[in-house]
């Protein structure tokens, strides 16, 4: 088979892959994505969820991009909660259950259905190399594509190793060969590697599950989806059930540690702590007397549950044991005992802030093989380096996302200078301007991005602009004019009698009131929409803290400006220490505002390191 | 854009203390503190009052609109009485004024250059500069954090690290089996941190007075008239004096005024291997000391001096001037041969090394303690109204941690998840 050139080939079809060809073809580059099988694009070979606290948030960044995660796990959710539903909404987070199949066939379809992308099935045994830049693809059977770039989210394929007790295998995921050649070429770059591990669960059969007694979790009455062209569910809604473990399941369970590839020293790999295995749970927390699982449907028409907290290495008899000791799972079957997985993964401060190696021209890394664990980190990887592959074909200047600006900038910042040293999963508490960077607002955030870009449709387009619209009629109405405390006082609103007068925006941002109560003082607003309503809710309770916090985002956004030069020679900058010349040769920073989180930085040495490189571009222009 | 202030002179008592304002809000802060606007650029007399309308100081004021200013930006230049507590006085003010902050250091500097204020020559310059601050700042932080606010700052870390962990703990993990009310332990750690911040906070202050001064240690072998050195200088019989080698065993202090700045001279115990017990617990103490002060006098010849003591800057002369044939380079403290030349070589080194150290940095570390004490303050009082708080009040703590990161360290979001995992079994 002999396949003309291409734009960009993204190797791997599952969450990173998919939504980094998705986003290159939305640049408009020839591309072409690369799976074993057709039918792998879109598994989640985990735990059958999409969202949750943080993660959320860039399933809501990545659609304001308008890539497909956020629409296909709405048509594919069956269960939808928002997280932290009482507590302030920067930190809520929509969160939904998938069903499998659904999320699979729905992904597939988008994946078909997108213009400008082609599916090949095959297995990629090489790059081809252009001197030191990747230029393409080898396949098992000889043919080759040649492409502007290459997009690699093969996941856990280097090393892989499954364990279940003491047996161990090689392999991806379960079912998936492992690509030897492929990463004999990747050990050829010389690029620092670590070892990491996770785990899964046993899967069991729902309908040898006695759910009549046990506790059952319902979805939102209102369900919060992710994407914003979303307008309602599509899947027969489900409830999850909970269980716990007990003392009987714990001694089962420590009197088999020997026997887990974990206890029994098999694994070196380093694994999540906030996923631990239950065999960690029992050792590390032993005055717990029981720990939570939710038992999690994978599908509607699949009798599959996801038992969810109680992944394991375990034999797998001694995993039938313990199941069987929960209460509700005594006559439980299991149709797939739960394993651990041991793998290679390439520091990612070998990637530059585009994804892309550092030393190896035309090639990107996305997902798991980033040391990331969790669809969403995948997905939003694979963005960030489906746009920047397409962008360089192009000859245009790179995207970069900011700290400031969203959750995704936060997470490639966080691995391109800081490396990870377990599985690395975001948090809100990683986002500094948390409060900015909202799962309500990613849209207004991000979508102009998108549109200067290029990556986004007519359809997001034509919504996002009237909804801006919308917004901006609210917030004239409530900031035209000023009401008297009297005024206020008189609508039913609790306020200093001070003599200060008040826009609407500002008796808002009082916490304890809503929208509805400032309608008898401007009667237009009840003109306005619940959703808009909202929005102007939150930008209002945060205002006086966003206000605080520009100081900190303009010193951010200035210091991401100051861009260090690739061949920068730290050694020659007078005045630094040499233990930070050496810490700064090592890390590159490619801009200040990388080199001003290193550690032992200080501001002055920011300063020297600020007038040497604005001497050397006045060098450079004269 | 907001508006930073420092001392741009010599710390320590002089004539003249020069402090410099850049940014938009410098000419308002002219406004706010003398009563009356200032119409661009010029010079006049004002006199300066805080915030309860005592006077402070009278002032020559100073106006630089930019872009024609050292930074480019809106400059004020506030000219007054030179004294410790004077300077301290309108710094605290300044501190008060809302869109005001004091400068990290080389901020000035970054500023100029940001508004390409600074020609490639000065650029050049700069880095002897930035040495020299670095390298006083390093100093200036190891002295801190080694004595006993170093202790008290690591036991603030450790709870406000504690602290945040339990709050972000109910914030990310809130699907998982974590409390769901913290504040009960949250609000004891913030009391906790806030009783000790307040003492700090009026300690910092007196501290700066009594002991803003530097440190010289006067270092030989026994017998070489240290002592009598120290008394010249002192002008007062401080410390024994006497023919047997080994007479001074402790650290004798004298505070005196060199050139307008404090100093405290430290006369040691005579450096060699002691028989006597005691003795050698007074050398022990004497090269201690020694090493730590800010400058030392050898009296020994340039090649005598023990390498593991010397640092940049030192001084060494020979004794016993009055019985050498060539007194070059030599002293005597008993006919005061050589006694100038030492006192002003000291002054040149140190009013140089004031340049970028002391008050400021002392100035720092209080506004950093105030920020901080008003996060946890407000911090406190929102945790008090719920959870649906508790975002709120995490952002009001991160704020005053990173206020007291020049104390503490930098707190990083790894600490809290160390904090967290460490605390509760996660994983759903």
């Amino acid at each position: 088979m002999k396949h003309s050139p291409v734009d960009v080939v993204v190797i791997g079809g599952g969450h990173a892959g998919a939504e980094a060809a998705h986003a290159a073809a939305r640049m408009g580059a020839r591309t072409v994505l690369v799976t074993l099988k057709r039918e792998g694009i879109g598994v989640m070979s985990c735990n059958p969820a999409i969202g949750g606290l943080g993660k959320g948030h860039l399933v809501r960044e990545i659609d304001a991009m308008d890539g497909v995660m956020g629409r296909v796990a709405d048509k594919a959710g069956i269960q939808f909660r928002l997280l932290n539903r009482r507590k302030g909404p920067a930190v809520r987070g929509p969160r939904a259950q998938a069903d499998r199949a659904i999320y699979r066939s729905a992904m597939l379809a988008e994946t078909e259905a997108r213009e400008g992308l082609e599916i090949v099935e095959g297995e990629v045994t090489d790059f081809l190399m252009d001197g030191l830049r990747v230029s393409g693809v080898l396949f098992a059977d000889g043919s080759e594509i040649r492409a502007g770039a290459v997009v690699l989210t093969t996941g856990t394929f280097l090393r892989g190793v499954i364990h279940i007790g003491d047996v161990r295998r090689p392999g991806g995921r379960m079912g998936d060969k492992p690509s030897i050649k492929l990463a004999e070429r990747i050990d050829s770059f010389n690029l620092p590697l670590g070892r990491l591990k996770t785990g899964t669960p046993p899967r069991l059969d729902g309908r040898t599950i006695n759910w009549d007694i046990l506790e059952s979790q319902p979805g939102d009455e209102e369900p919060e989806l992710f994407s914003f062209l979303s307008k309602q569910v599509e899947a027969k809604q489900i409830s999850c059930g909970i269980t716990y473990t007990n003392a009987r399941t714990h001694e089962i369970i420590r009197e088999n540690l020997s026997r887990s590839a974990m206890y029994g020293g098999h694994i070196e790999g380093v694994g999540p702590r906030y996923c631990p295995s239950i065999e960690d749970k029992v050792v590390r927390f032993a005055d717990k007397d029981q720990h939570q699982i939710f038992l999690e449907p994978e599908g509607i028409d699949d009798p599959t549950v996801y038992p969810n907290g109680i992944s394991t290495s375990l034999p797998e008899e001694v995993q039938e044991a313990y199941i069987r000791s929960i209460a509700g799972l005594e006559n439980a079957k299991i149709v797939q005992p739960g394993y651990a997985i041991e793998y290679d993964y390439v520091d990612p401060r070998a990637l530059n802030a585009q994804l892309s190696l550092r030393d190896v021209p035309g090639l990107y890394f996305a997902g798991q093989i980033n040391g990331t664990t969790g669809y969403e980190e995948a997905a939003a990887q694979g963005l960030v380096a489906g746009l920047n592959a397409a962008l360089a074909v192009q000859g245009r200047e790179a995207v970069a996302f900011s700290r400031t600006d969203s959750y995704i900038g936060v997470m490639i910042d966080d691995l391109t200078t800081r490396g990870v040293a377990e599985p690395y999963r975001m948090f809100t508490s990683r986002a500094e301007f948390r409060l900015s960077l909202r799962a309500d607002n990613a849209d207004q955030r991000l979508t102009p991005l998108g549109l200067r870009l290029g990556c986004v449709g007519e359809e997001r387009r034509v919504a996002f602009l009237d909804k801006i619209e919308r917004l901006d009629t609210a917030r004239s109405l409530l900031s035209s004019e000023t009401y008297t405390p009297k005024q206020i006082g008189s609508v039913g609103i609790k306020v200093k009698e001070d003599g200060n007068r008040r826009t609407g925006l500002e008796i808002l941002a009082f916490p304890d009131v809503a929208f509805e109560s400032l309608i008898p003082l401007v009667p237009a607003l009840s003109s306005i929409e619940p959703p808009i309503r909202r929005q102007v809710e939150n930008d209002a309770l945060y205002a006086s803290y966003i206000e605080r916090q520009k100081r900190d985002v303009s010193a951010m956004k200035r210091d991401e400006a100051q861009v260090i030069p690739h061949e920068f020679d730290f050694m020659i900058v007078d005045g630094l220490s040499n233990e930070l010349k050496q810490k700064l040769t090592h890390a590159r920073p490619e801009t200040l505002a990388q080199a001003g989180r290193m550690e032992g930085m200080t501001p002055a040495a920011l300063a020297l390191l600020m007038a040497r490189l604005r001497r050397n571009g006045q060098a450079k222009r004269a | 854009m907001d508006t930073i202030f420092a001392l741009a002179s010599a710390p320590g008592r002089a004539g003249v203390a020069v402090i410099r304002i850049s940014g938009p809000a410098a000419f308002p802060a002219v406004h706010e503190l003398t009563g009356a606007g200032m119409a661009g650029r010029g010079l006049s007399v004002r006199r300066l009052f805080d915030s309860s309308g005592d006077v402070l100081d009278d002032a020559v004021v100073l106006g630089f609109p930019g872009p024609g200013s050292f930074t480019g930006e809106d400059v004020v230049e506030l000219q007054i009485h030179g004294s410790v507590a004077g300077v301290s006085a309108v710094l605290g003010r300044l501190a008060e004024l809302p869109d005001l902050r004091l400068a990290e250091p080389g901020e000035f500097t970054r500023r100029a250059l940001e508004n390409n204020r600074m020609d490639l020559a000065q650029v050049e310059g700069l880095a002897d500069l930035i040495d020299a601050e670095t390298e006083a700042q390093r100093k200036q932080a190891q002295a801190v954090l080694g004595g006993a606010l170093g202790a008290v700052a690591d036991g603030w870390r450790e709870k406000l690290i504690r602290a945040a962990a339990l709050i972000e703990a109910t914030i990310d993990f809130a699907e998982e089996e974590v409390p769901v009310d913290v504040t009960p332990e949250v609000s004891a750690l913030l009391i906790a941190v806030q009783d000790e911040l307040s003492h700090e906070i009026k300690g910092v202050r007196i501290a700066e007075r009594i002991r803003s001064g530097f440190e010289v240690a006067i270092v030989g072998p026994p017998n070489a008239g240290k002592s009598t050195l120290l008394n010249t200088l002192a002008g007062r019989a401080a410390a024994i004096t006497s023919e047997i080698a080994g007479t001074t065993r402790d650290v004798i202090e004298v505070r005196m005024d060199l050139a307008g700045l404090p100093v405290t001279l430290l006369d040691t115990a005579g450096l060699r291997e002691a028989e006597d017990k005691v003795e050698a617990m007074g050398v022990a103490l004497a090269r201690e000391r020694a090493a730590a002060a800010d400058l030392r006098v050898f009296l020994m010849s340039e090649e005598e001096v023990p390498q593991d003591l010397r640092q940049n800057g030192d001084i060494a002369m020979r004794p016993k001037a009055d019985l050498l044939m060539d007194a070059s380079d030599a002293i005597s403290g008993l006919t005061g041969q050589g006694v100038d030349v030492l006192v002003s070589r000291i002054e040149e080194i140190l009013t140089h090394r004031s340049a970028s150290a002391g008050l400021a940095t002392r100035e720092r570390h209080r506004w950093a303690m105030m920020t901080a004490q008003d996060g946890l303050i407000a911090a406190q009082g929102l945790l008090e109204q719920g959870p649906e708080m508790y975002d709120l009040a995490a952002e009001d703590l991160r704020h005053a941690i990173r206020a007291l990161e020049s104390l503490v360290g930098r707190v990083d979001v790894e600490n809290l998840l160390d904090e967290i995992f460490s605390s509760f079994c996660l994983g759903k």
